[in-house]
């Protein structure tokens, strides 16, 4: 029962199906997988850039708060009204950039990227499927995903601005805060959690529904695994915030009071509420999503690198079953550990101690999974492209980011850190200079497949060091700042509780700790530099990269290298049929040091 | 281009890709009730004493509503029954028979939703609480209600109690609060109306998928059959799926 028609083989098959259909039908309401895995990919990378420039104005205040943003302080005033009057960010527009800046790096482009763009267009490919299993649900996730951003955006512009509240949008706070951004970034989020749902039943269709013949389970690429993985945890962990979602907009709109506890004060008057609700609930409802969400961001990570370190070391990875298991125990388990982010709540010690028990089982397959990356590097004859530094960067950066978990995950040493600068560090770790490179790894690595043509080696070398470097300059001092005792969220960069306004008081943070505002800030001006040769990089090699002349330029086993470039409507001239694992490289006797998964099996 | 299994099955798995989808979107939607009987429950253990009203639903008109949906239920299998056999006739009865039911089950719904939006609770000066229907309200702005009074707010909260219910009229001057008994009024009747709302939004969305089967969408009977039995059951397995939330929706508020 395989497909019986394909698209025909000619160097403009891409071009010649494009223009059956149109324009609009082509790039805007297609039901192709790869051209809507490159909508998620661009309109994510656009979402990326915007929540880092958010991120920089921040920073600039941290640092010297008060001062009007240079360059675009002017801007911000036209645009947004007395929040930034004369250029100057107010603390309501502090916590509306920090609210939206998380919501938008979690929501609207991390896991957009990891799994709509990677997702969508690898998993068909490597699997050797001609499409997702629901071309048209996939066109209409990723329309309800641009709405839901679509809204957040636009409510930075409503009277009272965007959401203040945190990306986690703490009732009764998130209640208190007097603006309608609050309602729009509801609204949001039940769009963006549609979208997430409607994708990862897609791809969760697709993955046991569509396999080439021949491709069972334990020959599936790990990263087919980790985005099954990822998208069983969007499926499972994102409805209970659907449901919070939906109550929260209750109590914002129906005067409910799901979350509102009775006899709460807003500004010294006694609420007009019914009372009786819990704003714990709200709590373990958002991070029973949340915390399965951090490996919907590292999954995909993780499978990226593997690919690409399987592929540029030429051995097969080391360890394969244990990476499959080890991403579904990661799976289970997170669904167990949330309320390690609510030790401040004053849970029981019991409770406490069955959530730091879990927490810290949860961290055994994380490194079985990272052992095994690294154990795949022994003995091999590495080729240090591009890709390839990304990914073994993220070896380390996700190992401090992982190890710096486990103080947060025992409520004793969390008690302390709890809300500090040393939490932001420690999840910027595993998600920035993480999933991150991760993403930029794959972005260099499946470049020639989607568009012919190589992203120049040398600029993707310096945008990889000076990324490495600023990286870790903007985040390192962060767990100095933490374990100081310096909060987060705080818009004067914490000068309040420091030495210049608190002299002789114990405790009070070192003016050296105060200092490192502006070091990380000048940090995150240098990682914002050097993203500009990547976004150069990646436009001007459309067109002018070096040209591959070979449909699997990095000579690698996987089905999605065995497809013409770019692939056509259809994806493969013939389908495919599987007779080996996914990473045969360096086989003792072969002609070549790979064999793609589609080559048949000599007779003996 | 074709996609394969959509309508046959794959050897190895044994289902086609449109049941494999609706199963998963199914654990999901197990996952959002779920998230929000939790929050039930949560919220019904900690509530204050006497805060929490019990029997405020119409148990008969609930009992009517759980016997529409399960007789639907049948229906509804016998519509695909009937697609199995290729008697469309069957077919058109029994799948009009199952939106018949699902829009008198709304019906009866929002008749429920009424009698709550016109029920009143009014705080008077006197401390006194007059709780009843709103007939009317006066020209003058004196509320006329038909209910009763009571001295303590907690009495109002067994609703199976029987008490007298006679006219009252209360001057405006006497009254400090007046609320009718909306999602706002207390946490009992946010939850009853959020969870039966998003399960009455399943219904609607269920109606508009099996009447698109059994108009428009019918057309594709004589092209492809089989691909069509597939969509009447993956529409089937949802309305299941909808019938299940009420059987625990109906004891959870209406009965306990």
């Amino acid at each position: 029962m395989q497909a019986t028609t394909y698209a025909p083989h000619h160097a403009h098959a891409h071009e010649a199906h494009h223009a059956d259909q149109g324009f609009w039908r082509t790039y805007i309401f297609s039901t192709d997988h790869k051209v809507i895995g490159i909508q998620y990919g661009l309109t994510a990378l656009c979402f990326l850039l915007f929540g880092f420039f958010l991120m920089l104005m921040m920073r600039w205040q941290i640092a010297h708060p008060g001062e009007a943003v240079p360059l675009v302080g002017p801007l911000l005033n036209a645009l947004l009204g007395d929040v930034a009057a004369k250029g100057i960010m107010s603390p309501d527009l502090y916590n509306s950039f920090g609210a939206m800046h998380g919501t938008i790096m979690v929501f609207l482009a991390i896991v957009p990227l990891a799994v709509g763009a990677y997702g969508n267009y690898l998993v068909p490919l490597q699997i050797g499927a001609n499409d997702m299993a629901f071309p048209k649900l996939n066109m209409m996730s990723y329309q309800v995903y641009f709405l839901g951003g679509i809204i957040m955006f636009v409510s930075f512009f409503i009277p009272g601005g965007a959401a203040q509240s945190g990306w986690t949008s703490y009732p009764p706070l998130s209640m208190a805060v007097p603006t309608d951004g609050q309602t729009f970034w509801l609204i949001g989020m039940v769009f963006l959690i549609t979208s997430s749902l409607l994708g990862s039943v897609n791809i969760l269709a697709t993955i046991i529904q569509l396999r080439a013949p021949g491709l069972t389970w334990m020959r599936l690429p790990f990263f087919v695994w980790a985005q099954f993985t990822a998208s069983f945890l969007l499926l499972l962990a994102f409805p209970p915030l659907e449901a919070a979602g939906v109550m929260q907009l209750m109590d914002k709109v129906a005067g409910t009071s799901f979350f509102l506890p009775t006899g709460l004060a807003v500004g010294g008057n006694l609420a007009n509420v019914s009372g009786g609700g819990s704003p714990l609930l709200w709590q373990h409802l958002f991070w029973f999503l949340a915390h399965p969400e951090v490996y919907v961001l590292i999954l995909p990570a993780m499978g990226i690198i593997a690919e690409i370190i399987a592929n540029n070391t030429r051995k097969p990875l080391w360890g394969y079953r244990s990476l499959v298991y080890g991403a579904l125990a990661i799976g289970f388990i997170s669904f167990l550990v949330w309320a390690h982010h609510m030790y401040l709540t004053g849970m029981g010690t019991k409770i406490a101690t069955f959530f730091q028990t879990t927490t810290m089982i949860i961290s055994i397959p994380s490194v079985i999974i990272l052992t095994c990356l690294l154990i795949s590097l022994w003995g091999g004859s590495i080729r240090f492209n591009t890709p390839m530094l990304f990914a073994l960067a993220f070896l380390p950066m996700f190992g401090i980011g992982g190890l710096t978990g486990l103080p947060l995950g025992f409520s004793v040493s969390d008690i302390h850190l709890h809300d500090t600068y040393y939490v932001i560090g420690h999840f910027h770790y595993v998600v920035a200079p993480g999933t991150i490179f991760a993403l930029f790894a794959g972005i260099y690595f499946w470049f020639p497949k989607l568009t012919g043509r190589r992203m120049s080696e040398y600029w993707g070398k310096v945008h990889f060091w000076g990324s490495l470097l600023f990286m870790n300059l903007v985040f390192m001092p962060m767990f100095i700042q933490g374990m100081a005792g310096m909060l987060r969220r705080m818009s004067d960069g914490a000068v309040q509780y420091s030495e210049l306004k608190l002299q002789g008081v114990s405790g009070a943070l070192s003016s050296t700790v105060i200092g490192l505002n502006n070091f990380i800030l000048w940090g995150a001006v240098g990682l914002a530099l050097a993203q500009i040769p990547f976004i150069i990089n990646l436009f001007w090699s459309i067109k002018h990269g070096e040209e591959v002349h070979s449909d699997n330029p990095w000579e690698a086993t996987t089905l999605d290298w065995q497809t013409p470039t770019p692939p056509p409507h259809g994806n493969f001239l013939t389908p495919p049929s599987v007779y080996r694992g996914p990473y045969e490289y360096s086989v003792p006797g072969a002609a070549r040091d790979f064999v793609p998964q589609n080559e048949p099996q000599k007779k003996a | 281009m074709e996609i394969p299994y959509t309508v046959q099955a794959r050897p190895d798995t044994g289902v086609y890709n449109a049941k494999v989808g609706m199963w998963l979107f199914l654990a999901s939607e197990v996952m959002l009730f779920g998230g929000l009987f939790s929050s039930y429950i949560l919220l019904r253990v900690s509530a204050l004493e006497g805060t929490w009203p019990t029997g405020l639903l119409s148990v008969p008109l609930g009992t009517i509503n759980t016997i529409i949906l399960a007789l639907s239920a049948i229906t509804t299998l016998l519509a695909w029954v009937a697609c199995k056999a290729r008697m469309f006739d069957r077919f058109k009865l029994f799948q009009g028979l199952t939106i018949l039911l699902a829009i008198i089950f709304l019906g009866i719904k929002s008749y429920e939703y009424r009698d709550k939006f016109t029920h009143y609770e009014l705080v008077l000066k006197s401390g006194e609480i007059a709780d009843g229907h709103l007939v009317r309200r006066e020209a003058n702005g004196d509320v006329v209600l038909h209910g009763h009074t009571v001295k303590e707010h907690a009495e109002l909260m067994n609703g199976r109690k029987h008490v007298e219910h006679r006219e009252l009229t209360i001057p405006k001057d006497q009254i400090v609060r007046m609320q009718n008994y909306g999602p706002w009024h207390n946490t009992f009747l946010a939850t009853y109306f959020t969870m039966s709302g998003l399960h009455a939004l399943h219904i609607l969305g269920g109606i508009v998928v099996m009447g698109y089967l059994w108009g428009p969408g019918s057309r594709m009977w004589k092209t492809d059959p089989e691909r069509f039995t597939n969509r009447v059951e993956v529409s089937g397995l949802f309305w299941h799926f909808v019938d299940l939330v009420w059987i625990f929706l109906f004891p959870t508020f209406y009965l306990i």
